[in-house]
């Protein structure tokens, strides 16, 4: 019989009180694709760390092709042949892909650059990835960076290979190609583990295995098994449908008149971008990552400095106010990388969910209210059901999905008149996005204007009224998502301009 | 050797360790807040150095200790906003900036301190008196130690729990943390960022000038050019040893203290070992407490790094 390529028997591991992985056991042959699926803290990175030597496990063992593993270091693991690509990136920003990807890797005293981008070049071409070595890490969007960090992997010539939601920041047409590049690893006999929150992604795996709360609830052949079943297995009850009910629009809320944003080069961030959102509307902004559904949410924010045009909320001029002031009149605003701009990882949850408004209800004179803080965080912990021992847990130990989470207990708070929300549901399990879901339609039915930026289309197509696509920095058009579908805008992404303005 | 361990003189090298003490301790907290905001300042020696002519200048000049105090304290914003222009504003590497300002600082202290006295004797005053306090200045050994001290060696202790306090539980110490640990997020959320590191660094090098200040009015009775004595270089390393916690970083400032009272004892008692030993007990300790200590998990994440608003 053919020996599993990794195999984990009865792997434990905990932080403090938190049991992240109890008793796992499971293992992954060459040329198969495991899937890994759970909720958000149900220790799925934490099970690829422990794999990779990141962390050492508290108990059990880690065979790899029948040997029993031992890792000083997660270099060790590299050198091993198992990679990682994490969640959230670990790239140098002042290197170059090529430094990134060579660094800790060279044996000699001088590092053989001239090799190593031979190697990377034949890697890039072998699979079709179309990114530059010499290119600067802190120049690439975050769809590439997820390019450089699956080469870094690939650069090893890995045996077992972990990916750790590596769509959630890619588009649909990404994350096509990156399945493309898996199968081929796949023939090449590579043992591959793909944490993803996505159903479909995951039907494409050969074997499932669910988590729920550090424990492994059971493997099952995806052939054998449908979407309803792996999600009854993942949440361990049935998920209720939300009722979507339409609500009255009101007057214009936001207004967006001929926007221009600069950018680096000589293509404007935004150009000439109109839009209304009214009140007790849900917008959506469709379009490929890196079309401008940053800087749009920014400027509106008051982040990024506005050229050209007109921003106003409800008749008021809003454009060139500072952050703070627009936050003020009632504005909550989702970034996109929540541990850049959504996040202070050394501080704690309760710290974090206030931050931003810790001059306003949240102090008495020019001290904390610690008391209404901590109320505050016991009351969105059970809301927003973030996973943390307590309120004082640092938002940087949290799992991916649970740091999202208080990002968005905090600006959906924010927000009384509008709220901007870019990629809201990044990296949350199924079963949370409908409760957030839910939140969104009831900031709707509060007159709140919800503007929505999202590379799930069909997200989009559920919730909003309307939407419209940016491409390369310009609205290409304004659909009716009533009277929409997803080709009408899948055209509109790809730059085709609507002709029948409606 | 054995004279140093009698009784009187361990009592009186704790009495002077709690001077020294104050001295490192108020640039040493003065530095712990300027680091969370982000800012490592390497500049602590050469601001410690200017409060000392300062203060040495105005004591001659006017015989008033507060007024010295106040005017040192003066000459360290000036220090601070210098600092801050090249680090906040212009964005130059901290470490450049500090040891260059270091530089400069020992180099101006000493041509004005020259060209002040000319050929002819430095002036000299009497130094500050020790303000004990009543009935608790009697208890016997710990008297002598905490209660018999000058007024600002009882402010500096007392102001440890107070930085903890700022740091943990006001707007204002939230926000100069998050401006250590995330700035970008700070910035995103529309509060400056530059006004939160001027801040810090006014306050630091305020509160390092005035160390210099006692150091000057407590210790000595007339100014000599190298009179701050690697104290202000202890004070970066005390925050570093002390994992940017005020409470671990006022153990190491006493570490620190107490080596610097021995080698000062060492000297006058005229022990059978050189005393250029004891003099380098103190940096011994500093280097042998960052190799035992190791944990560096309190520094802030983005410590010494340039701040680019986007
Ligand atoms: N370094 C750490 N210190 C303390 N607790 C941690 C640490 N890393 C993870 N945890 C905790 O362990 C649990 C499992 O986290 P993990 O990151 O493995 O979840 P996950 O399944 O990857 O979730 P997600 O889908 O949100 O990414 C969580 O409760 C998390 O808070
Ligand atoms: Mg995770």
């Amino acid at each position: 019989m053919r020996l599993p390529t990794i195999e984990a028997r009865s792997l434990c591991k905990s932080f403090g009180p938190v049991r992240a992985n109890h008793n796992i056991s499971f293992s992954v042959n060459a040329g198969e694709l495991l899937c890994l699926f759970g909720e958000n803290g149900a220790g799925k990175s934490t099970l690829s760390a422990c794999l990779t030597g990141l962390f050492p496990p508290d108990a059990g063992e880690i065979l790899f092709k029948g040997e029993p593993l031992r890792m000083a270091s997660a270099a060790d693991a590299i050198r091993k042949g198992i990679g990682l690509v994490h969640q959230h990136f670990v790239l140098v920003p002042d290197f170059t892909v090529l430094e990134n990807i060579v660094i800790g890797s060279e044996k000699g005293f001088n590092v053989q650059y001239v090799e190593a981008e031979k190697k990377l070049r034949r890697i890039c071409d072998n699979y079709g990835i179309g990114i530059d070595p010499n290119a600067w890490v802190r120049d690439l969007s975050v769809g590439e960076r997820q390019w450089a960090e699956l080469l870094k992997a690939l650069y090893f010539d890995a045996d077992v290979l972990i990916l750790d939601e590596p769509t959630a920041t890619l588009d649909v047409e990404n994350s096509k190609k990156l399945f493309r590049i898996i199968d081929k690893l796949k023939s090449d006999g590579v043992a591959l583990i793909l944490i993803t929150h996505f159903l479909d992604e995951v039907m494409q795996s050969d074997r499932v295995a669910v988590l729920r709360q550090g424990e492994l609830v059971g493997i099952r052949k995806t052939a054998e098994t449908t979407p309803e079943e792996l999600t009854r297995m993942m949440v361990g009850r049935d998920l209720e449908p939300i009722i979507r009910e339409r609500t009255p629009v009101g007057p214009d809320r936001l207004v967006l008149e001929n926007v221009t944003v600069i950018g680096v080069g000589q293509v404007p961030d935004l150009d000439n971008v109109s839009l209304t959102v009214r009140q007790g509307e849900i917008f959506g902004i469709a379009g490929v990552a890196g079309n401008g559904q940053n800087p749009l949410m920014e400027v509106i924010a008051g982040v990024r400095t506005l050229a050209k045009g007109r921003i106003s909320l409800d008749g008021k001029d809003i454009g060139g106010l500072n952050a703070r002031v627009i936050k003020d009149i009632g504005l909550g605003h989702i970034p996109d990388d929540r541990f850049v701009e959504g996040l202070v990882s050394e501080m704690s949850i309760e710290e974090n969910l206030i931050l931003g408004d810790q001059r306003g209800q949240f102090a008495s004179k020019l001290f904390l209210d610690f008391p209404k803080m901590q109320r505050n965080a016991v009351q969105m912990i059970r809301e927003f059901q973030i996973s943390a021992p307590s309120g004082e847990t640092k938002a940087g130990d949290l799992s991916g999905g649970n740091a999202q989470r208080v990002i968005l207990a905090r600006e959906m708070r924010l927000a009384s008149k509008v709220l901007l929300a870019n990629q809201p549901t990044r990296g949350l399990d199924v079963g949370v996005i409908e409760y957030i879901h839910s939140r969104l339609l009831e900031k709707r039915a509060d007159g709140v204007a919800v503007l929505i930026a999202s590379s799930e289309l069909e997200d989009l197509l559920n919730l909003c009224d309307r939407i419209g696509v940016l491409f390369q920095g310009r609205l290409m058009g304004i659909v009716e998502t009533e009277k929409t579908n997803l080709e009408e805008i899948g055209l509109l992404m790809a730059g085709k301009v609507k002709e029948d303005a409606a | 050797m054995s004279e140093l361990l009698s009784p009187d003189i361990l009592m009186s090298i704790l009495i002077a360790a709690m001077g020294v003490a104050t001295v490192i301790l108020l640039a040493a907290l003065g530095e712990l807040v300027t680091e969370r905001a982000g800012i490592w300042n390497m500049g602590v020696e050469g601001t410690m150095l200017t409060g000392c002519l300062i203060a040495y200048f105005t004591m001659v000049a006017t015989g008033s200790p507060v007024i010295a105090a106040l005017a040192a304290m003066a000459a360290g914003l000036a220090a601070g906003l210098l600092i801050g222009f090249m680090t906040v504003a212009l964005r130059v590497d901290h470490f450049v900036t500090g040891l260059g300002f270091n530089l400069l600082a020992s180099g101006l202290t000493l041509f004005w301190f020259r060209s002040y006295v000319g050929g002819s004797k430095p002036p000299s005053y009497s130094t500050i008196g020790k303000t004990p306090i009543p009935v608790l200045s009697d208890i016997p050994v710990i008297g002598p130690i905490l209660f018999d001290q000058h007024l600002l060696t009882y402010a500096a202790i007392l102001s440890v729990p107070f930085i903890g306090y700022f740091l943990r539980r006001t707007t204002l110490g939230l926000e100069t943390r998050a401006a250590g640990e995330n700035p970008q997020f700070l910035e995103a959320k529309g509060l400056s960022v530059s006004t939160r590191q001027y801040g810090a660094l006014l306050f630091g090098s305020a509160l390092t000038a005035l160390g210099g200040a006692f150091l000057m009015l407590a210790f000595a009775d007339q100014f000599r050019p190298d009179i701050s004595g690697g104290r202000g270089w202890l004070a970066i390393v005390a925050v570093i040893a002390g994992n940017w916690r005020p409470v671990r970083t006022m153990i190491a400032v006493m570490v620190f203290a107490v080596l610097d009272s021995v080698a000062v004892h060492a000297q006058g008692l005229g022990v059978d070992i050189p005393y250029q030993f004891f003099l380098m007990l103190p940096y011994a300790a500093s280097i042998l407490l960052l190799v035992m200590i190791g944990s560096r998990s309190g520094q802030p994440a983005k410590l010494g790094v340039p701040f680019l608003k986007h």
